[in-house]
């Protein structure tokens, strides 16, 4: 018995998402255990609860059929589902003759035990029939994407209600007995499509082949499908012996080669589906003369779940994947982007938005760097100038102060020379008088 | 779902009723998933329900009942019978009804079941998606325990309750309830009812429009609240050994229909409507989730009239009206920049103005000064011109004198000789 041991992690299992979620609980998860009951619980009836619901529910199945007309597609399907699908009434692709490779679809109710069945056939009149046949594929893609585009778009609808499945769940591709090999035509369309819908190779009409000339065409087939990289219908893998071992066994009788009837002829005391030659009754449902029977039971008593279950999860996948990443990488290099599928187109356009917010930021921060950079440098320039300027300012007034000094400097000179000279003067002219008075005194002496 | 189809008769058998078969295989093979969520407060027995109810004993310790707030614990089990593989994981909250304040008790509990409902539908939108093998972790049954009083509703559950039932299937049961007497039980379970009723709480039904199950199912309905007592331990009935509790008085047994609805809960809960439960859950509660979300984005569907939704058409709108907004952003951004340089720049201009202003006045003072200066030395020059010019003259008319003067003097002097 083992211990639980919750270990405590503030973990959400929610990405933030912006504004839009706002983790504010504290969650604890624990480990997963395996557990031992003792005694009945009950949940064993979980099964028959799904049982139950799925009948009330009923089921519905689109099965597309291609092929070049003439090639009995339409007694396949009488044949498949044991009812007039194709009658006069609702006459079947053969007889609606057509210009050009026209899709339409017819819908049945059927019912058996209990258990309802919508069941829509897809034909495709003209394929193959014209002269020249290409892109006779092309109306069928387009219906195989618009089915998928009409079930992306009601499942993308905010009021979602039930969703009508219209999607082709299986193609059966009938190949024309030649006995040589695959024709152009059919391997064009099947690498074409077979990505976008499961593909069952049918080899139309085989009783026009002894058994040994089938083998041979269908190993021939089988090895053209190889060597193109087809991918048709695979059967899923199981762990129960008993089914692998007949998946295997129907695995080597690929592709499956069929014959169909809508008359009903006695063979034996036996009323069977058969045609009748002169030589013979081929009976459609005789493992030994054709492989109806493997397809009738693992296309429907086996192996429709999983034909519906591989076009939801795999082909429907595919185009919803390839259509979203379109859309939200509309204009972007979608190299780059591949990694990054796993995101939803709505958290695609929020981190767009936190990238943007981020390289505004950045650009804001540069802008404003470059700003301020170029204000210093004509601030600097200013105070340069300004320095500058005082500078020869000062210069000039040291000059002229300068000068002024010089100029003070020789008048005082001059006032002091001139002082001097007058002084020397006023001395001169005081002994020229003197000298001058002393002669007339001595004149006057001499006299007497 | 049939329109424009016509029902045709079969020839024999075809083989398409295996139909369901191969769905249940299918299912079988991938396994179920189941999650409950019990809510109640501290010490009403829920943990030992989970036990009861599954037959096994799923986790540890009691919790004590001093949380500070409401927290959730969740743990998951793989369990499986015969062969059957079931994921189920339990969700418990630790401390409801434990503080002083409840206002804020149903929080976390409602912001939890959101969380799981946002965890599928991010899974749901993403591009590369993995539906097929997601863990489904949303909530697909609620059970409510109610404190066996006796009385009535207390106004936590019914605010708790009025909160989840647009969220969640609850099924509301009464914890506990072998400490109510049969008489009592009746009436708390009218009022209970009646309660829920005037407060327009919705809680889960049990299905009726399947004829297999809807008889079981409208009788089951007029049960609920269901009764439950809870135990995994066994006491000794008779010659078997059953789950009960012991009292002085009685024994209590845990799957004895007289005692306690616990055989009606498991009924229902798991053996009869676990699928619908599951089904209820996404096509209902999720779905009410997912629309709410995308309209509080910004989505919405097309009118009916109008050309037909497109996912891509939407997408790319939505696109666009983002990209123009952050468009706008930038070069509104932008914009405001070259405004202040087109500022700051007219203001250096009128600085570097002004300065200019300032030297050129200095300048024409100096301009001034010089001229004074000049005109000073000029004066200057013209006194010592004049000066020079008078000295000039005057040494020359001294000279003549001294001449004279001098030869005056030679006379003189050569008569004293004499």
């Amino acid at each position: 018995m083992l211990q639980s041991s919750a270990t405590i992690c503030s973990h959400s299992p929610v990405q933030s998402y912006g504004h839009w979620w706002k983790v504010s609980a504290l969650f604890i998860f624990g480990p997963q255990l395996q557990k031992n009951l003792e005694g009945y619980v009950g949940f064993a009836n979980l099964p028959n609860q799904v049982y139950r619901k799925s009948v009330k529910r009923g089921f519905e199945f689109t099965l597309m059929v291609v092929g070049e007309s003439g090639l009995g597609k339409s007694t396949l399907i009488n044949s498949l589902f044991l009812t007039d699908l194709y009658s006069p009434e609702y006459p079947g692709p053969s007889h609606r003759i057509k210009k050009t490779v026209q899709v339409e679809q017819s819908k049945v109710l059927v019912k058996e035990g209990g258990v309802q069945l919508l069941l829509t056939i897809v034909d495709t009149p003209g394929f193959g029939d014209a002269v020249d046949n290409s892109n006779c594929w092309q109306p069928v893609i387009d219906y195989i994407d618009s089915k998928f585009e009409d079930y992306l778009n009601a499942e993308s609808r905010v009021n979602r209600r039930q969703m009508p499945d219209s999607r082709v769940q299986c193609c059966l591709y009938f190949i024309a007995p030649s006995g040589h090999g695959l024709k152009p035509l059919d391997i064009e369309f099947m690498k074409r499509l077979h990505e976008k819908v499961n593909i069952i190779p049918l080899i139309a009409k085989a009783d026009t082949m002894t058994p040994e000339e089938c083998q041979q065409f269908k190993r021939q087939i089988m090895k053209e499908i190889q060597e193109h990289k087809i991918k048709i219908y695979e059967f899923p893998e199981t762990d129960d012996e008993e089914e692998m071992k007949m998946i295997r066994k129907i695995k080597d009788r690929l592709p499956l080669a069929v014959v169909g009837s809508n008359t009903i002829i006695e063979v034996n005391g036996k009323r069977v589906r058969g045609r009748q030659y002169p030589w013979g009754v081929a009976e459609v449902e005789n493992g030994e003369h054709c492989d109806f029977t493997i397809l009738r039971n693992m296309l429907i008593r086996t192996h429709m779940q999983d034909l519906k279950d591989v076009t939801n999860n795999v082909h429907y996948e595919n185009y919803r994947s390839r259509k979203l990443a379109a859309v939200t990488y509309n204009g972007v290099d979608n190299n780059k982007n591949k990694g990054q599928l796993t995101k939803s187109p709505l958290a695609q356009m929020e981190e767009e938005r936190r990238e943007h917010v981020s390289k505004m930021k950045k650009m804001e921060q540069e802008m404003e760097q470059v700003f301020e950079m170029k204000v210093k440098e004509k601030l600097q320039k200013l105070r340069d100038s300004e320095a500058e300027l005082q500078r020869r300012h000062e210069q000039m007034k040291k000059n002229l102060e300068a000068q002024h000094r010089e100029l003070e400097e020789k008048r005082r000179q001059h006032e002091e020379e001139k002082a001097n000279w007058e002084a020397q003067q006023r001395i001169l002219e005081q002994q020229k008088l003197d000298a001058s008075r002393t002669l007339e005194k001595n004149k006057k002496k001499k006299i007497f | 779902d049939g329109e424009g189809a016509r029902a045709v008769p079969l020839a024999g058998h075809v083989g398409f009723d295996s139909m369901p078969d191969q769905l249940v295989n299918k299912s079988v093979n991938h396994g179920f998933c189941f999650n409950i969520l019990c809510v109640g407060e501290t010490g009403l027995g829920k943990s030992t329900l989970m036990d009861t109810l599954f037959n096994t004993k799923f986790e540890g310790e009691p919790t004590q009942h001093n949380q500070p707030g409401v927290t959730l614990k969740s743990n998951t089990y793989e369990l499986q019978e015969s062969n059957v593989r079931l994921k189920l994981t339990v969700v418990n909250t630790v401390g409801f009804g434990d503080q002083i304040n409840k206002e804020d008790s149903y929080k976390s509990i409602v912001e939890f079941i959101d969380a799981q409902f946002e965890a599928y539908l991010q899974e749901e939108l993403k591009i590369k998606r993995t539906l097929h093998s997601y863990h489904d972790t949303r909530i697909h049954a609620c059970l409510y325990f109610i404190a066996p009083t006796g009385h009535s509703l207390k106004s936590l559950d019914l605010v708790t309750m009025k909160k989840l039932d647009s969220k969640v299937n609850i099924i509301p049961i009464i914890a506990k309830s072998d400490a109510i007497s049969k008489s009592e039980l009746a009436k708390f379970k009218i009022k209970i009812t009646s309660e829920l009723v005037s407060n327009g709480v919705q809680i889960y039904q049990f299905p009726t429009d399947d004829e297999s199950v809807a008889e079981i199912n409208s009788t089951m309905n007029s049960h609920l609240p269901f009764a439950v007592v809870g135990s995994t331990e066994e006491v000794k009935i008779g010659n078997k050994m059953v789950k009960a509790r012991q009292y002085p008085w009685g024994t209590v047994q845990v799957e004895n229909e007289n005692h306690c609805d616990f055989v009606k809960l498991r009924e229902m809960l798991i053996r009869v409507n676990m699928e619908d439960l599951r089904e209820q859950t996404h096509t209902r509660h999720y779905e009410l989730y997912r629309r709410c979300k995308l309209e509080e984005m910004g989505f919405k569907d097309t009118d009916p009239d109008s050309k037909p939704f497109s996912l891509q058409e939407t997408y790319e709108a939505k696109r666009n009206e983002f990209m123009g907004e952050l468009q706008k952003k930038e070069e509104e951004m932008r914009q405001m920049f070259v405004q202040r340089v087109k500022e700051k720049e007219a203001e250096l201009k009128e600085a570097e103005k002004e300065l200019h202003e300032k030297f050129d006045r200095l300048k024409k003072l100096h301009q001034d000064e010089k001229k004074k200066v000049e005109e000073k030395k000029k004066s200057l020059d013209d006194e010592l011109n004049m000066f020079k010019q008078k000295k000039t003259a005057a040494e020359l008319l001294q000279n003549q004198a001294q001449q004279a003067g001098g030869s005056t003097t030679l006379k003189r002097d050569k008569e004293r000789k004499k």
